[in-house]
């Protein structure tokens, strides 16, 4: 999933400071599992930016709404209505939610009310780790199913390097050594060997480094 | 193509010795020039750090070319963190015109450590890929991206490896890989669990790495009660075990004590089998490395026409 975070109020708050009628729109996907923009965060984060308001002696109309899923235009289409009433919209989706609302709704703003943090998975209640750096050439089935390029903080393909002490990271203490548990999980699998071979350069053009990337498949196109 | 000093020591079968020079951070040519002349003699090459524990520093090549210039041989480290394969290559390409052959691949510690802690960390090469790259620039006379260089280069690469660094029953492993990548020399992380460094060479040699390259060994003289704190809590990869913490608190002449550690580590070293030098880490203490090498029994330094 991708995982966000809720900016924090105050800047969403003064964001707003300019507009009258504010939209806060949610999204029923990732942001809602990760409770950083579904309908609960949508109703705490209007309800705070009223109370900000009326505090500083003016009024603002706060409407909200959540839609099933912010990243998709035909699911915009249900916020029509609320967001042509509004001055601006704030979304608590994810950064491509927010992209898309302002393709899809090009005249009216829409402006960012999450963080987005990463590519990752919940591990605990309360706990997200990325796992997924997107890089366009998947490496899992050399390393177990433990990616190197976003599970170690240097994205080694031949690691762990000289910091990684009793499985922590050098960055943190917080922070598992992504190669220490490839290399016990390779071990577990007897595997180990696999990491006598010297990995290549990797060839980064298939990620971001790339420039912005765009998929187009003659198969499924209308 | 002519062999750096320290090649030829490695070549002579004399126990090596190397030191370590921390570029200011200024511009300042004399410090250089003057942590230089202290080592001059004591040493057959010196390590020139790059932007160690990523505090911007004077550039490794740079205070290269001025060690040239003042008659020492320079290893110049380079790291994955700040550079892509486009500067790397174009900088090793400097270096070598610039008179330079010793080079040692490092990952590079991550930028959260140092002064610039926003930086982004480039990493588009790890270290076993800058082995293999300026194996390749060298041997084959190819650019990373299969390009042709327009003459050919010599490099005496070095690599480093870390033997207090978990896990450990993969770490002699990853020596071999590094070896296998092109490494011509090794230099090891600072000792002072030597039971585990032991534990270490064993294996290497078990892999027989020790016959096909020359293994420095790291080391540290430690100047304070401070300073081997903050090398056990602070430095990431390091082990100083709780006796020798307790031997710097007992002694009444710290520095002396840390001394006469280093140098009793020295005299362990050379004992080892598979072990070809050692590279003393000096850093902002330089002035202490006439003594510890004289102690050590490692003066004078062998000479070449």
């Amino acid at each position: 999933m991708i995982v966000a975070e809720r900016k924090p109020l105050t800047e969403i708050i003064k964001a707003v400071a300019p507009f009258e009628k504010v939209l806060v729109l949610g999204c029923g996907e990732c942001v809602t599992v990760c409770m950083a923009g579904g309908d609960k965060e949508v109703k705490e984060t209007a309800a705070a930016m009223a109370i900000a308001r009326k505090k500083a002696g003016k009024e603002l109309a706060v409407k909200t709404q959540t839609v099933e899923r912010q990243c998709e235009f035909e699911y915009l289409e249900a916020a029509r209505k609320l967001v042509e009433e509004a001055d601006v919209v704030v979304s608590l989706a994810c950064g491509v939610g927010i992209q898309t609302m302002n393709l899809h709704y090009a005249e009216v703003q829409t402006l960012p009310g999450v963080n987005t943090t990463f590519m990752g998975l919940p591990l605990q209640q309360g706990v997200w780790v990325e796992n997924c750096l997107g890089c366009g050439n998947c490496v899992l089935e050399d390393t177990v199913g433990i990616c190197p390029i976003a599970r170690c903080s240097k994205s080694m393909l031949n690691g762990p390097c000289g910091g990684s002490q009793d499985g922590k990271c050098e960055v943190s203490k917080e922070t598992e050594c992504g190669w220490h548990l490839i290399v016990e999980r390779l071990i577990k699998f007897d595997k180990l060997s696999a990491l006598s071979e010297v990995k290549p350069p990797k060839d980064w053009a298939t990620s971001h480094s790339g420039g912005p990337r765009k998929m187009v498949r003659e198969d499924v196109k209308l | 193509m002519s062999m750096s000093n320290l090649q030829k020591v490695f070549a002579s079968g004399a126990f090596a010795v190397t030191g370590e020079l921390g570029p200011p951070k200024s511009a300042e040519r004399k410090k250089i020039e003057h942590h230089a002349h202290l080592l001059k003699g004591c040493v057959d090459a010196v390590n020139l750090t790059d932007n160690q524990t990523a505090i911007v520093r004077t550039s490794s090549i740079a205070c290269g070319r001025i060690l040239i210039e003042e008659g020492l041989d320079p290893v110049i480290q380079i790291t994955c963190r700040d550079r892509n394969r486009i500067a790397i290559q174009s900088d090793v390409l400097g270096a070598v015109a610039l008179g330079m052959k010793n080079v040692l691949c490092l990952q590079g510690d991550h930028a959260n450590f140092g002064n610039e802690p926003s930086a982004k960390n480039v990493n588009d090469l790890d270290s076993m890929n800058l082995i293999q790259s300026l194996r390749r620039m060298r041997d084959e006379q190819l650019f990373i991206g299969g390009e042709k260089l327009e003459a050919p280069i010599d490099l005496f690469i070095g690599a480093v490896e870390n033997p207090f660094a978990d896990p450990f029953e993969y770490r002699a492993y990853r020596l071999a890989k590094k070896v296998e990548a092109g490494a011509d020399f090794i230099q090891t992380q600072a000792i002072f669990d030597m039971d585990r460094f032991e534990l270490w060479m064993e294996k290497v040699r078990q892999l027989g790495i020790h016959k096909k390259i020359p293994i420095m060994a790291g080391v540290i003289p430690i100047k304070s009660l401070g300073a081997a704190r903050y090398m056990k809590n602070n430095v990431s990869g390091m082990i100083v075990p709780d006796a020798i913490i307790d031997r710097i608190k007992a002694a009444e002449n710290k520095k002396e004590e840390g001394v006469k550690l280093c140098v009793e580590m020295i005299e362990h070293l050379k004992t080892v089998e598979g072990v070809a030098g050692v590279h003393i880490m000096a850093v902002a203490w330089e002035e202490i490395v006439p003594e510890i090498t004289a102690r050590a029994g490692l003066l004078p330094r062998p000479k070449f026409d």
